[in-house]
């Protein structure tokens, strides 16, 4: 190593002790404010709308947007703004719990092979070659077929093969990092495995992970909306948005609006999530 | 290059050997006995115990890898449980439909995300730029069966343009009746390909031979096109593999929504179906496609490139 290179982290160093406020960034900001918006409706959804989003109601059935129904209602005579609405509730739960399922067992298991090597890294990078060969929807498909239906089996299927791609990143990174000298320094003084990967190690890669989740939580976010569609996950009468798509394919020309809108609402919290990854990535690897 | 393609080759082998593994042990994770669950109301004890020694489910575990093994070697990935009869030449009667539906896509999103996503890292940071950059974002979160049935009631029903499913029988027609598909699945991909060669053309435009062929004089339309669009196109074609498996995901989605006979239809067909042959069929079929054409792409792009040699 040459004497510039060796400079560089004691110059890392002084400019990062400096005090230093970030630079407001416009995209976290609409991405956080997107965002906002869906989880505030799942939480207030039943002072939001006063209708059940369940029940039906044939009498009042494919109304045309009014007063009473901004967006008119659906073939069961269901209110779709109040459908929408509860909505929130599953879709931001097929963002969330998959993907932060699928971050805590490729967190684990990259980690460790990384950390480790040896022959439980010879297993993960055999099992990282072969996940590449299969494609992400056909082996969750191929999976949901065998399990049968649902959204649980949905959420087993998208952990199966979603782990492999952070284990990827984080054991990426970990191999990295693990050659700096402050690890080799922390373990001079003693410290464990366990502290060096929670304290030094983790900290460090971590951001990298949580920025792929971002774009991860939009691509499980699509994923668990087009098995619903397909009739693989989410089951009627649960409102799910890609389910309503499905639900509305019959009624085009009546009823638009039960296809336009849940897409609509997709979009948008896949747009808030892309925001914020996004953002993220502006703010920690500038440049990259 | 002979060492190369020798080592790329031997690799194939854990490789596939992993895959039948996967693909062998699908049918393990349906909840009971998949015999009865095939046979559904038919499940006499009778019924079930012929259907499981036709299927080798009485057999010790390693046993049955190995029968699915030599199966395989002579092309017999057993028989559909919907069309009683073997899956493997109905697979390769609709394969040739989603290999159509998938380049016709690639073409399609390429003539629109290589001029964007050279334009966007020519613009870097300015305005040409960061639109390029919030359609990126748009079009990444488009659900692409929304789309599917939005471009159908807009150009199909409303305006006629196209029809509104199905394949056709001549060459003319397959490109009129897979247009629509074709973009759908052109919305999902056009937004990785932008993303991918503004990313590499940056990398590019950094590269020191670029200076030189400015400093000695040449165009910049010269250098454009003969030094970056050139590097930044291999280095973005060399994940095909990668698009490939996306595209086969999207095609699961759109020849559903579009009623297209290719594989993808077929796959949602066999799970509801649940033709677990079928099912376990297409998921080695589209694997060995992909390390197919990952196996391609990486010869030819060792033979384009004399740096790469294998370590």
């Amino acid at each position: 190593m040459s004497d510039d290179a060796q400079a560089v982290p004691a110059l890392v160093a002084w400019q990062s002790a400096r005090p230093r406020r970030r630079p407001f960034s416009f995209i976290i900001a609409a991405g956080t404010i997107m965002l906002s918006a869906v989880v505030l409706s799942a939480i207030l959804a039943p002072l939001l709308i006063s209708y059940d989003p369940i029940k039906v109601d044939l009498a009042s059935s494919l109304q045309l947007p009014s007063r009473a129904h901004p967006l008119g209602t659906d073939n069961f005579g269901r209110d779709i703004l109040a459908r929408m609405i509860y909505g929130t509730r599953v879709d931001l739960q097929i963002g969330i719990i998959p993907t932060v399922t699928t971050f805590i067992v490729g967190l684990v298991i990259g980690t460790a092979a990384g950390y480790y090597g040896g022959a439980l890294d010879g297993v993960l990078m055999r099992v990282l070659d072969i996940s590449m060969a299969f494609p992400f929807y056909v082996l969750v498909i191929a999976i949901v077929a065998m399990l049968g239906p649902g959204l649980v089996n949905m959420y087993i299927a998208m952990v199966l093969t979603g782990w492999v791609t952070y284990a990827r990143v984080l054991r990426g990174e970990i191999l990295v990092s693990k050659q700096l000298e402050y690890i080799t320094a922390a373990r001079a003084l003693g410290a464990s495995d366990f502290e060096i990967i929670r304290r030094h190690l983790l900290p460090n890669v971590v951001t990298v992970a949580v920025i792929f989740a971002m774009s991860d939580a939009v691509l499980n976010l699509l994923l668990g909306g087009a098995l619903s569609f397909l009739g693989l996950g989410v089951q009627p009468p649960t409102p799910e948005w890609g389910l309503m798509i499905a639900e509305g394919r019959d009624f085009l020309l009546t009823a638009p609006a039960m296809v336009l809108f849940p897409g609509l609402a997709l979009l948008w919290l896949g747009v808030a999530f892309n925001l914020m990854g996004d953002g993220l990535t502006d703010r920690f690897r500038p440049g990259g | 290059m002979g060492r190369y393609l020798a080592r790329r080759l031997l690799l194939l082998l854990p490789m596939a050997l992993g895959i039948t593994i996967v693909v062998f042990f699908l049918l393990r994770l349906t909840p009971g006995d998949p015999a009865a669950i095939m046979l559904e109301n038919r499940a006499t004890a009778e019924n079930v115990a012929r259907l499981r020694h036709l299927l080798g489910l009485d057999r010790p575990l390693y046993v049955q890898y190995l029968f699915f093994l030599r199966n395989l070697a002579t092309g017999n990935l057993g028989d559909s449980l919907v069309y009683r009869r073997p899956v493997l030449p109905i697979i390769l009667d609709r394969l040739p439909v989603t290999l159509f539906l998938a380049v016709y896509a690639i073409v399609l999103a390429a003539a629109l995300a290589v001029p964007l996503g050279a334009w966007a890292a020519l613009r870097k940071g300015r305005a040409a730029d960061r639109a390029v950059r919030l359609g990126v974002l748009l079009f990444l979160a488009t659900p692409n069966y929304w789309a599917a049935i939005v471009l159908l009631l807009v150009f199909s029903v409303n305006l006629h343009w196209f029809p509104v499913g199905g394949y056709g029988e001549t060459f003319g027609a397959h490109l009129r009746h897979l247009f629509l598909p074709a973009v759908t699945i052109g919305i999902s991909l056009s937004p990785i390909l932008v993303r991918t060669l503004r990313h590499n053309m940056l990398e590019v435009l950094r590269t020191e031979y670029v200076r030189t062929a400015r400093a000695k004089g040449l165009r910049a339309v010269t250098v454009f096109t003969r030094h970056v669009l050139r590097n930044s196109l291999i280095s973005t074609v060399s994940i095909l593999g990668v698009y490939l498996g996306f595209l086969i995901g999207g095609a699961v989605v759109t020849e559903t929504v579009y009623a297209v006979p290719g594989t993808g239809f077929l796959l949602i067909k066999s799970t509801f179906g649940r033709d677990y042959p079928m099912v376990q069929g297409l998921t080695l079929m589209f694997a060995c496609l992909i390390i197919l054409v990952n196996l391609l792409t990486d010869i030819t792009y060792a033979l384009l490139d004399p740096r790469i040699k294998y370590e």
